[in-house]
């Protein structure tokens, strides 16, 4: 295909690759027995999580009052893990669905672990609403189905609910999403394997055959899939905004927050992403596949959300002292000078002044910078969610009720479960599936591969090509 | 689709381009294609190839309505029906706080929708196991099969080989 190339974008795939070398690169590391740091990895990994599914049962067995919520501060570190990882989970599908729209093609190196996170990390944010009810087995009670306990409904008026729905239909769109995407790589792994190995493939690829029809269609479902995902992905974290934007609680019940945790969220999201992948395409030697150039745009990325991020805690302290309000200002002084001042300060340093780093080039382009930024904003969007849900309710209208509050051992035991799990299902799909999309790589050789674009592009490649 | 059985002729070739052109060739002599397997989307085949366009979409707006209607009403039945009850001062016909809900399913209703109707109209699906030609095809070759039922077997391989396919092989699918 004669595509527009244009001779000035830098390549996204290097090393002269061929069809076949993507194929062997890519696929590859599925078929290898696992290395010592995977195996490593993945035994910490697993025994994170064990302790973690402990911590859980105790609070279901003991009840919440393991956990050292009050009378006044009653979210604490659940809601925060809560919102920090659905944050988290917000970069995957702004890569495979936003960027797709847009046309970016970069994100092929990335939209498919990205995609994977994102699932995992909703699946850990999903744990904390759910055992945060106290009472897990009458969880179902949250669905909407006809019951016999009389007409008894749930409420849809109640940001709450809309949470229930926001977050079950983001998990099954970027399953479907993320799964769609998979099958025609499962099918390249199934024709390389043999025996028991490409039954399992062929079952994972649904029989997937190449097809120029199936093709079309594929490209069709993934169009309207992304054109869905992406008002979906914006408007996930919006509700959980909600949660907080609808209540009467100072500090809380502020017009900024639907934008303002969009923009978190993809921060945090990249963020994330770049410390996955930075590790992936070291362990897995995927460096001609996620190249400086995805890390420079991940990292401009990061730059403008976080600027957004400064932007609004400084209009949040600007409106709060401009609404002449006193609980408004109140909540915005406790914050800054209160008893937590110490994870306001952390929040503003990590979210607000170091991606401000990323303004010269030469630090967007280096690695060892970008992993210690990645983890700085990680650190810094946790403090965040912090500051507003258990600071804010730490110093509440009646003085008498002001309290304080730090975790119990179940709920940071809970905390760092989720991270096992986390790691855990990364891992494994690190071994299962190519961590690349394998299709979607090829598709761009032509316009993104160093054989055909940028400096050591033949000049004459194009002509010939043409002259067909 | 047991009896369905096929003699298939099938040439491979290297490049995407290499196969635009024998499509567009097999076009001009009236040879009529069984399929076109690739490793991966290929842009530029479906109008040489004659393929129309994907209806998928206009599935997708069909499950994506049926979804904002049945959030909508849903909800309008159970709070003004079937469960009256006033929260927060509120109306019990509260549009606004209707609207997250609704869309949420539209989006869900659309999406699961689509992606079964995906795998139902390619005949894909968990177990399925459909005979393909060569092995290679996923990985780095472009394939162009005839049906020796419907075209002169002579006339393809010769096709074949004009318009460069780096192997030709026949199968029986």
């Amino acid at each position: 295909m004669s595509a527009v190339v244009s001779p000035i974008r830098k390549p996204l795939v290097t090393g002269h690759k061929t069809y076949h070398q993507i194929t062997e690169d890519l696929i590859s590391p599925t078929e290898k027995a696992p290395t010592k740091a995977w195996t490593i990895g993945f035994i910490i990994s697993v025994a994170v999580l064990a302790y973690g599914v402990f911590c859980i049962l105790w609070t279901i067995y003991v009840g919440i009052g393991s956990w050292n919520l009050n009378r006044t501060v009653n979210w604490g570190w659940d809601i925060t893990n809560f919102v920090w990882w659905i944050g988290i989970g917000h970069a995957g599908t702004l890569i495979s669905a936003i960027l797709l729209l847009f046309r970016q093609k970069w994100r092929t190196g990335v939209n498919r672990a990205a995609e994977a996170m994102t699932i995992f990390a909703v699946m850990c944010a999903g744990l904390f609403p759910l055992i945060h009810m106290g009472r897990i087995w009458l969880g179902m009670f949250i669905l909407p189905y006809p019951n016999t306990r009389g007409p008894l409904w749930p409420n849809f008026n109640s940001p709450l609910l809309w949470d229930v729905f926001a977050i079950s239909t983001y998990l099954t769109v970027s399953l479907l999403f993320w799964y769609t995407g998979l099958v025609p790589d499962f099918a390249t792994i199934r024709d390389r394997a043999k025996g028991m190995r490409r039954k399992i493939y062929n079952t994972l690829s649904f029989g997937w055959t190449g097809s120029a029809k199936h093709w079309q269609r594929w490209e069709s479902l993934s169009l309207v899939l992304a054109g869905l995902s992406t008002p979906l992905v914006l408007s996930v974290h919006t509700i959980v905004s909600f949660d907080f934007a609808t209540s009467v609680i100072p500090g809380w019940h502020t017009t900024i927050f639907p934008p303002y945790f969009v923009a978190g969220a993809i921060f945090s999201g990249f963020a994330m992403v770049l410390t996955l992948m930075i590790i992936t395409r070291k362990l897995l030697k995927l460096e001609d596949y996620i190249t400086i150039e995805h890390i420079e745009s991940m990292n401009k990325v990061i730059l403008v959300t976080g600027s957004i991020v400064g932007v609004a805690y400084l209009t949040e302290l600007f409106i709060a002292w401009y609404s002449g309000y006193v609980y408004e200002q109140f909540a915005f002084f406790n914050r800054a000078l209160g008893p937590y001042w110490w994870s306001y300060f952390g929040m503003m340093f990590c979210n607000v002044v170091s991606p401000q780093l990323f303004w010269k080039k030469s630090w967007r382009r280096n690695i060892t910078i970008t992993f210690l930024m990645s983890i700085f904003i990680n650190i810094g969007m946790w403090f965040e969610r912090f500051v507003i849900i258990a600071t804010t309710l730490a110093r509440d209208y009646l003085p008498s009720s002001w309290s304080l509050y730090s975790p119990s051992w179940v709920e940071i035991g809970i905390y760092l479960g989720t991270f096992g799990l986390f790691f855990t299902c990364f891992l494994i799909f690190t071994r299962v599936a190519p961590v690349v999309a394998v299709a979607e790589v090829k598709h761009i050789l032509k316009t993104g591969g160093d054989q055909y674009v940028g400096e050591n592009a033949p000049k004459a490649h194009h002509h010939h090509h043409e002259s067909h | 689709m047991a009896s369905n059985h096929k003699e298939i002729v099938f040439g491979l070739y290297n490049d995407e381009e290499d196969l635009i052109r024998a499509v567009k060739e097999a076009k001009a002599g009236h040879l009529d294609i069984y399929d076109v397997f690739t490793p991966f989307p290929v842009h530029g085949l479906d109008p040489v190839l004659g393929l129309e366009e994907s209806r998928l979409h206009i599935a997708g707006f069909i499950y994506g309505a049926l979804g904002t209607l049945t959030a909508f009403l849903g909800m309008t039945w159970i709070f003004t029906k079937d469960w009256p009850n006033v929260f927060g001062g509120k109306p019990y016909w509260s549009v606004p706080a209707f609207i997250p809900i609704t869309f949420e399913m539209t989006v869900l209703f659309a999406a699961i929708g689509m992606t079964v109707t995906f795998y139902i109209v390619n005949g894909l699906g968990p177990g399925v196991v459909n005979k393909h030609l060569d092995d290679r095809i996923t990985d780095d070759k472009f394939c162009l099969a005839f049906d020796k039922a419907t075209v002169n077997e002579d006339k393809a391989i010769s096709l074949l080989k004009q318009t460069g396919a780096v192997e030709i092989n026949h199968k029986s699918i």
